[in-house]
Formats: structure tokens, sequence, C-alpha cells
């Protein structure tokens, strides 16, 4: 197990060992700092609590200046948590730098991001709903996402709608897990972790990264 | 907007010396072929009718006449698949796309030859 605080950089491709160009996403990763080791006894939980990106004190709030005090750092613009269980060793103190080096084992990485936001969409974009025919008669109501329920529906009588019906709404902005992407290469000077295939978000964007629970690292 | 770290994951699977060549120059490609186990190496040789796409997504187009069949391959710039590319005949070209070319046949496909330095004989 393994986590880092990052950037996403942008998609670009590159060529694996078989000559095939692959899809990538270059991710800056790092160096993150511990800002605070949480264990059962004193919080409940065990975790560590990750920083990245460094910002002015006088940016921040005083509380978060007195936090990254705490750690011997200098205030995070980014900061999260890394869930440990309860009989984990953290091996990390707080004040510790994690870099890039600590994912040389991995293989596949799972990537957490913001989604871009869609503002208001239909339910076709927001959905995949199939929407109406073009033609044929079908009037006004070509991307319409279609009944909606009727008298004798799942909430009664009288026409209430069922709740979690899938409508149109804001899309997008939300926090989104792209699993087992494979870990291209690793460059350690720059910081860069290389991952195959597209990551959630705007370029810039913050993102955490973690290793692979459910796919084999080998 | 590419960024210099974008530009440093792809310097490594950029070629690192691409040979000189120009559109309307006949160049030998010398393609890996994967079979299975046994890799071999073919040459594919023709004229070069198009150059386009930027860095990382190079590309160029050959096109050759096999018989009275035109055939043209695309091969992109940095693939470590071709493995080489030898420029052997200067073609005089007036644009930078010779898709007139396939509108040709016969000897209207010919280029006439012009002399350059960057070509290498057989």
């Amino acid at each position: 197990m393994a986590m880092l605080l990052g950037k996403k950089i942008g998609m670009t491709q590159v060529y694996n060992e078989q000559g095939k160009m692959i899809p990538v996403t270059v991710l800056q990763a790092g160096p993150c700092t511990v800002t605070q080791v949480k264990t059962p006894d004193s919080d409940g939980y065990a975790a560590l609590q990750l920083g990245y990106d460094d910002v002015k004190a006088s940016r921040i709030l005083k509380p978060a200046q007195g936090h990254a005090q705490k750690a011997n750092t200098t205030p995070k613009r980014f900061v999260r948590e890394w869930r440990l269980g309860a009989k984990d060793t953290p091996g990390y103190a707080a004040g510790d730098q994690i870099n890039v080096a600590s994912f040389a084992e991995i293989k596949y990485v799972d990537v957490i991001g913001t989604s871009k936001g869609k503002g208001y969409a239909g339910a076709m974009k927001r959905h995949g709903f199939g929407g109406f025919p073009g033609s044929h008669g079908t009037e006004r109501k070509h991307r319409a996402s279609g009944s909606i329920g009727g008298y004798g529906s799942d909430r009664g009588h009288g026409g209430n709608v069922k709740k979690g019906k899938r409508m149109s709404g804001r899309m997008g902005g939300e926090r989104v897990t792209t699993k087992h992407h494979q870990l291209v290469s690793i460059d350690e000077e720059n910081n860069l972790l290389v991952v195959k295939g597209a990551v959630a978000g705007p370029v810039g964007a913050y993102v955490e990264i973690r290793s692979s629970r459910t796919r084999s690292q080998k | 907007m590419k960024t210099k770290l974008l530009e440093s994951v792809e310097q490594k699977s950029l070629r690192p010396q691409t040979p000189y060549f120009e559109v309307g120059d006949t160049v030998d490609v010398h393609c890996r072929i994967v079979e299975g186990e046994k890799v071999r190496t073919q040459i594919f040789t023709g004229t070069v009718i198009s150059r386009k796409g930027r860095g990382m997504n190079e590309m160029f187009t050959v096109r050759r006449m096999i018989g009275d069949e035109g055939v043209e391959r695309v091969f992109p710039l940095n693939s470590p698949n071709v493995i080489d590319i030898r420029p052997i005949r200067s073609g005089k070209s007036r644009r930078a796309k010779l898709y007139y070319l396939r509108d040709r046949v016969g000897k209207g496909v010919r280029l006439s030859q012009r002399h350059s330095k960057h070509t290498v004989s057989k």
C-alpha cells in the first residue's frame, strides 16, 4: 500500500516495449509531507495525513498554519488522509517526506480526482438515456427523458416521483476514482508518475494516487 | 499547451536521431515485423507523399506501385517498429502533399530527380 498526492499535468502517448503506442496521463506526485500521524489511541483510527503543494502562510487560516508548524513543515494547499488498518505500522513520522520512489514496486494504481463540471445537463448526457427518434412524428421532445412514473408508481397513488429517479441536473464536479491504471514509468527527478489511460479532472487539478488493492501488484 | 514536463515524458519515446528526408524522396523504410516468436525486418520502398503532425504524432506516408495497384503505408515517425528510414533518391516536388500522384498511372508517377546530399546510395 502506498499513497501520494499530486497534480494532473496532462495526457500524451508513449511507446511500450512491443512498439505499441499507449495513451498515458502524466501526474506530478509529491513530494508529500506527513503532516500528522493518527493512531487508534488518540484519534480512534489509524491514518497518515499527507500535505502537498506549499502555500504562503498569509493565504491560509491560522489554525492550518499551526497544524503545519506542529509537523515542522510549511502550510500545504492540498491535505488528505491515507487511511491505515488498525494493526498497520505507519512507517512514517510527522514531518517525513514521501516521494515517487515509494511507488517503485507498484504496477497498478488507482487515481482519485474531481471530474470537470458539465453544468446543468440533460438525461441523455448525464445518464446515457436514449432520447426519442429524430423523425417519424416526434415533436419537441427529441432529447427528453420520457416517463418518470405513473399514477400507481412505487410511492403510492397520486403521482409521486420515486426517489433517486434519474433526471437532468448538475453533472460533473464530483469525486471520481479510476482504478487499475497500469503504472508505465516513474521519473524520480521530476516527481512524475506516468499512468496508462485517462484520469478525471482538468489539467492542473489535484489528485490522490494510491496503489490498487484489488489487482495483483506483480 | 504543452508543458516541459509532458515533453520530458515524450522525449523517451522519440527517435534519438531522425534521418533527414523530404516529401518527394524515395525512401527505404525498414520495419520490424513480429510473427509469433520470430522477428524479421521488412523493407518498404516508395515515395514519401506526405509528412504531417508534430513531435510524438509525426506521421509520414509512403506510396509505391505494386503492379498496377498503388499501395500506401502510413508510418509513425517515432515508432520503434520503424527501425530505419533511408532516403535513396531525392525527387523534385513543389508542394507539401503529393496526393495528386494517386490520380496518375504509369510514367506519370515519376518525379524528376533532384541532386541532393541527404540521399544514400543502396
